[in-house]
């Protein structure tokens, strides 16, 4: 509590000078307002002399004053919170390209040493992670720009009839062969073939990838997963359900954060940019729809998301 | 033969240290997360481990402290290899008694395996691996 009043620990926080600090800017602005009421006072009392006009006239600069006072230490508070907040982000995204990078940077090492034998096989096996990795990379940035492009304003959405179950059918026989090869049977079910959403019909698809994507990625071999669409009152429901690994009790408020799985507490997961989920959330919030999910670990999780019936 | 833990949650990391070091002359025991790392590092007792930070189960720093509280594992020696590059990372391994913080975007196969030489060397009288040179 106290900290929180001491301006220099407070300003600390955000690593800025103190010009740009919330904390500092509001005791320098506390100091003018007294002064500059003080000054008003005087000059009232020399020019006026009638009590009552000075009080008021006096109130109204101290309002006038408030009012600023709140209005600029706000705002600085808000560019000082978004310059972390830059700075942290740039930290994690360089974090999460380096990874891949480093990947690649040690096999072409390898590749090119000459100290060591290499058989045919070695070699193929670190062309291969020089081309994960690159495709690795590549995912990011794709990631990273749409994170942008969410955030701004001008997001382009267009919002046309789309079949929830027409895309999901489509992204089955995708990947049809991805379960196969895992031992993992996948199935769908649409009670009404004919249920239809206003959404952007791109972005839908991509969110509704990255959940059967996840599903299948997250399940063990010999596990299913079944997607279903459905209507409930005015809406239409995209449902993934698996029986994989789940998320932890813990984790699982941070689920939709922007890099949540990478970093926040040093503890990585497989594979993933840590943003498919958080760019899931995003777009079908822009679409006037909902996403959530519930989980158990070791027993799975159904994530569904709806969108207003057309 | 001397041994090396490498706690690195990445294969192809795995892959690519692993064979380096094995073609020093070094014997590689791997572990992909935090846990596995601390078990073998308790049952194998290596000469040395190469740590990552960000592990899945149980983090790089978690992994350390418990290495440090333990008597079997207190004395080898743990060098830092991550991607991790901020000062409180470096400050805060280095005081709990990191060998060296090695950042792995910054430095080559080879030079990471000379790092781990002279790290063992500095360890004992005698120098261990082999030239690679």
């Amino acid at each position: 509590m106290l900290d929180s009043l001491n301006p220099i620990s407070s300003c600390k926080k955000y690593g800025v000078s103190p010009w740009q600090c919330p904390q500092f800017l509001f005791v320098v602005m506390g100091i003018v307002t007294i002064f500059a009421i003080t000054i008003i006072y005087f000059l009232a009392v020399l020019r006026i002399g009638n009590p009552t006009i000075v009080s008021l006239l006096v109130l109204l600069v101290a309002g006038f004053l408030l009012i600023m006072n709140f209005v600029i230490t706000n705002s600085f508070e808000r560019m000082a919170e978004a310059s972390k907040l830059k700075s942290e982000f740039i930290h994690i995204v360089s974090h999460q390209l380096r990874a891949p990078l480093t990947n690649i940077k040690f096999s072409l090492d390898f590749l090119v040493s000459t100290r060591m034998v290499q058989t045919k096989e070695q070699q193929e096996e670190y062309f291969n992670v020089i081309q994960e990795n690159s495709i690795r990379m590549g995912n990011l940035i794709d990631n990273l720009l749409t994170v942008a492009q969410i955030e701004s304003s001008s997001f382009p959405l267009s919002k046309v009839e789309v079949s929830l179950e027409g895309i999901a059918q489509k992204l089955v026989q995708k990947f049809k062969f991805f379960a196969l090869a895992s031992n993992i049977k996948l199935m769908i079910f649409s009670a009404d073939h004919s249920l239809q959403v206003l959404a952007d019909p791109l972005w839908v698809e991509q969110v509704m990838e990255n959940l059967l994507d996840n599903a299948i990625k997250y399940t063990k071999g010999g596990g299913e997963v079944i997607i279903k669409i459905y209507q409930k009152k005015r809406k239409v429901f995209y449902e993934v359900q698996d029986n994989g690994v789940g998320i932890p009790k813990e984790e699982q408020n941070f689920i939709f954060e922007k890099f949540f799985r990478s970093d926040n507490s040093f503890k990585k997961q497989t594979g993933g940019t840590g943003l498919g989920l958080h760019i899931a959330k995003k777009i079908i919030e822009k679409m006037g729809g909902e996403i959530e999910f519930s989980s158990k670990e070791n027993k799975g999780s159904i994530f569904w998301f709806s969108l207003p019936i057309k | 033969m001397k041994k090396i833990l490498l706690i690195e949650d990445e294969s192809a990391l795995q892959r690519s240290l692993g064979d380096t070091f094995r073609e020093g002359g070094f014997e590689v025991l791997s572990a992909l997360d935090g846990e596995i790392g601390e078990r073998l590092a308790k049952s194998e007792k290596p000469d040395l481990i190469i740590l990552d930070l960000t592990l899945p189960k149980k983090n790089g720093f978690e992994v350390f402290q418990s290495l440090k509280d333990n008597e079997k594992t207190r004395d080898i020696p743990v060098v830092v290899l991550t991607n991790l590059e901020r000062i409180e990372h470096v400050e805060k391994v280095l005081e709990m008694g990191a060998k060296t913080y090695l950042v792995k975007s910054n430095y080559t196969l080879k030079e990471i395996l000379e790092k781990i030489n002279q790290v063992l060397a500095s360890q004992s009288q005698y120098p261990v691996g082999h030239s690679t040179e």
